[in-house]
């Protein structure tokens, strides 16, 4: 059984209220750092967490704090990215949910680290209900001191407001949340500047996921050190993974990382095998951007090393034979899916998300996925299977922001392993345009 | 000061200059294409992709190259860096493919668009582009937005390059359009049915770089390289306009007004609506001379950057400027010689 650090209490009666949070050591965290340590140390001890952001990219989030500049003068946000909107990622949701005031307790010694005054947490428009929580959570902890002027009586003040966006996948991106949060038109901005420099309102800014956030109060109580020892490598502490797909026990599952991928599958601890007795066929186990797997490589890397859920083992081999951890989106697809269906509706989801800003993006995303569609529905040809490699390569890298790697990696990925599949659309569109057809031949290994 | 390589060549710029105007510096067929952005305006650049090249050394002080091809209209350049944009391979590639992305949407309608031959669209294909297109599907198409009596809206061939909303921002009291929508349903509009109605409207005509917006009051009159440029003068009484203007000459009539644009396209004086729409007899403009056409400019075809004493030119000129040119040596027209 692993070290459940985030969702130790998650199942405690009442844990969404002040008071039986903080009967369960709630706002520690927040007493240790204002009353014993400097904001430095703090940013010290996240540094030696080695923490990596949990939004997907998997930054260190120490290291992202120690680029913020800190010019005399000039206030300084903390933004909490809670704009959580990737397929197959839903972990968030529940963890604010479930305890808002963890959130809110990592945001205050996160931005008492930061020198922030004021901070934010951007949550996406369609979690209204969740906002309805969290408002109300820092209404207690306004009540009860640890928001507001001179917290506890150290001198250090923090305003915390939650602030709906309007349900756009792009305002996660973190430039584009931070536009959307100064009221205009959620486009991502070109960088350089980063946040760390120019943020919000021009002001040094960090943003981080809820998840980061909510590490932060176990790493000040528990010691940076003491973190660093869970998990395996440079993939330090736990991980929250949404699973979702075939499997017997889809959920939330808070994971040491370095789990084997075959244990977090098949083991009655966590997901239970797939469901019905099927097969395994293939997981995209970051959340929709990131490339999909089949079997074979999902449970074994090309070495034939075991698989690990870390940041490391799952992107060994690159693009070729590996794919990311990304948000921690587990889906796991059976025997009877689709693969050229399924990229085509990941390639729906971000044709209708592109913000239209960049033209390769704009155009690319929405071309991509009218060749699937025609793939799919069996109107393609063996050449439409290279075409879409070849725009997803078009968009790579081209971009303004990483929305065109997102929309190209699931394609380019799928394609790259299960090529029969979209040629067996190709030359058998009458079988494969039935409805629950699908190709019963071997993956291809790259 | 920070010296670049730029294709090999070294140039000295200012700190702070963005690769794409110390390539300017340099000149010639190096220069990266630029759809989107526009110097005079603050905020634009980085949206189209065209001028994305290759950073194959950071700085002098950090030499690593720059993992992805940068957009060189918004980076700014570090001492000791060196930029590969011709001489690249992939950033060659890169380039076909943005115009190839431009394209698809594209109605490709030049033979009847007011702006061939101006059109940056069109050459940046016509240097970039494959005469063929792997786009099959049907191509995205808009309603003509009407959006006043002077300037056509016409959304199907517009590429999103921001630069008229920059304008309106930056020029003009209050902003009236701007960009709907998302990703490839995004479109320049009004939302309300609404009229854009200020002095200085027109502008956003010029900085289109291609014929989503175009002067009503020169619609389908003439093809711009059947049309002689010249710059003339006025003195306007609208506040911030000098009144330094480009007619374009038809034999004796004055089709358009549009302002004086550099090599790059990009205006550096910014004209009224009463020089540009009103203004359209040669007796309201004191004429300084042909104005400079770029010798690779379409335009260029039909009318070639000419020699100031061309007598061609002065053939078309107004009878009132023959004379006066009759009356003062050739060379000092230009309005340099002065």
């Amino acid at each position: 059984m692993g070290r459940k650090l985030l969702t130790e209490h998650i199942n405690v009666e009442g844990i969404n209220t002040f008071e039986v949070y903080r009967k369960h050591g709630g706002y520690r965290s927040v007493e240790k750092a204002l009353k014993t340590m400097t904001p430095d140390e703090v940013t010290e001890e996240v540094k030696k967490s080695g923490l990596r952001g949990r939004g997907g990219a998997g930054f260190p989030a120490g290291m992202k704090w120690g680029f913020l500049a800190k010019p005399e003068g000039v206030p300084r946000y903390l933004v909490c990215n809670a704009d959580e909107s990737e397929p197959g990622t839903f972990k968030d949701r529940q963890l604010m949910t479930k305890l808002p005031h963890l959130l809110i307790e990592g945001m205050i010694t996160g931005s008492y680290a930061l020198g922030a005054r004021t901070s934010y947490i951007y949550i996406r428009g369609e979690l209204l209900y969740v906002l309805r929580i969290l408002e109300k959570a820092i209404a207690e902890a306004y009540a009860a001191g640890f928001l507001g002027e001179n917290i506890l009586g150290s001198g250090y003040s923090l305003d915390l407001h939650v602030h709906p966006g309007a349900g756009a996948y792009i305002c996660g991106e973190e430039t584009a949340l931070l536009e959307s949060l100064e009221g205009k038109r959620g486009n991502p901005r070109n960088k350089p500047p980063f946040p760390a420099v120019q943020g919000l309102y021009a002001r040094p800014t960090v943003v981080n996921n809820v998840e980061t956030i909510a590490a932060v109060p176990i790493i000040v109580n528990e010691g940076g050190d003491e973190y660093a020892k869970i998990g395996i490598g440079k993939s330090t502490g736990t991980k929250l993974i949404s699973a979702c797909g075939h499997l017997n026990k889809p959920g939330i599952y808070e994971i040491e990382l370095g789990l084997p991928v075959e244990e977090f599958i098949y083991s009655d601890e966590y997901c239970g095998g797939i469901w019905k007795g099927r097969e395994l066929k293939a997981v995209v186990a970051g959340g929709s951007s990131v490339p999909i797997l089949p079997k074979e490589l999902i449970l074994k890397t090309a070495a034939g090393e075991n698989r690990l859920m870390s940041y490391e083992s799952l992107s060994d081999g690159g693009f070729i034979t590996g794919t990311m951890l990304g948000s921690g989106g587990f889906i796991a697809m059976d025997e009877t899916t689709c693969i050229v269906k399924n990229t085509w509706n990941f390639s729906r989801f971000y044709h209708h998300e592109s913000c239209g800003q960049c033209s390769p993006c704009r155009e690319g995303t929405g071309w991509l996925e009218k060749v699937l569609h025609r793939l799919e529905h069996g109107h393609g040809s063996m050449h439409d299977i290279d075409l879409i490699v070849s725009v997803a390569k078009q968009i790579e890298g081209n971009t303004i922001c990483p929305l065109g790697e997102a929309a190209a990696w699931p394609v380019a990925a799928a394609v790259r392993h299960f090529r029969h599949e979209f040629e067996w659309h190709v030359t058998n569109p009458k079988e494969a345009t039935v409805p629950g057809a699908v190709y019963r031949g071997a993956a291809v290994l790259a | 000061m920070a010296k670049i390589t730029f294709d090999g060549i070294e140039i000295e710029v200012p700190d702070g200059t963005t690769i794409l105007n110390a390539a300017r510096q340099i000149g010639g067929g190096i220069v990266p294409p630029a759809m989107c952005y526009y110097t005079p305006l603050k905020g634009s650049g980085g949206k189209c992709r065209a001028c994305l090249v290759k950073v194959s050394a950071g700085s002098a002080k950090d030499p690593r190259p720059m993992p992805k091809l940068v957009a060189s209209c918004i980076t700014t350049v570090q001492d000791g860096m060196v930029v590969e944009n011709t001489i690249n391979e992939q950033v060659m590639d890169v380039r076909k493919g943005i115009v190839e992305m431009l394209l698809i949407n594209h109605p490709l309608d030049c033979p009847v668009c007011d702006q061939a031959g101006e059109c940056s669209l069109q050459d940046f294909a016509f240097e970039h582009g494959l005469s063929t297109t792997r786009y099959e599907e049907e191509r995205r198409t808009f309603e003509k937005i009407d959006i006043g009596p002077l300037i056509q809206l016409h959304m199907t061939r517009c590429i999103l390059c921001y630069r008229c909303v920059y304008v309106a921002d930056q020029l003009t009291p209050e902003r009236v359009h701007g960009v709907l929508g998302r990703g490839d349903a995004s479109e320049i509009g009004t939302y309300i049915e609404n009229i854009i109605d200020n002095d200085f409207s027109g502008n956003v005509i010029d900085v289109c770089p291609v014929g989503a917006l175009t002067d009503k009051t020169f619609r389908f009159k003439q093809r711009v390289w059947f049309t002689k440029p010249v710059n003339a003068h006025r003195d306007c009484e609208t506040d911030k306009c000098n009144g330094h203007v480009t007619l374009w000459y038809k034999g004796k009539d004055v089709l358009r007004v549009t302002a004086r644009k550099d090599e790059y396209g990009e205006v550096k004086e910014w004209i009224c609506n009463t020089c540009r729409f009103d203004k359209k007899e040669t007796s309201d403009w004191t004429l300084e001379g042909p104005a400079h056409i770029n010798r690779a400019s379409v335009i260029a075809q039909n009318h070639y950057e000419l020699p100031v004493v061309n007598p061609q030119v002065i053939l078309d000129l107004p009878e009132s400027t023959t004379r006066e040119l009759e009356r003062n040596p050739p060379l000092r027209l230009g309005g340099l010689n002065n």
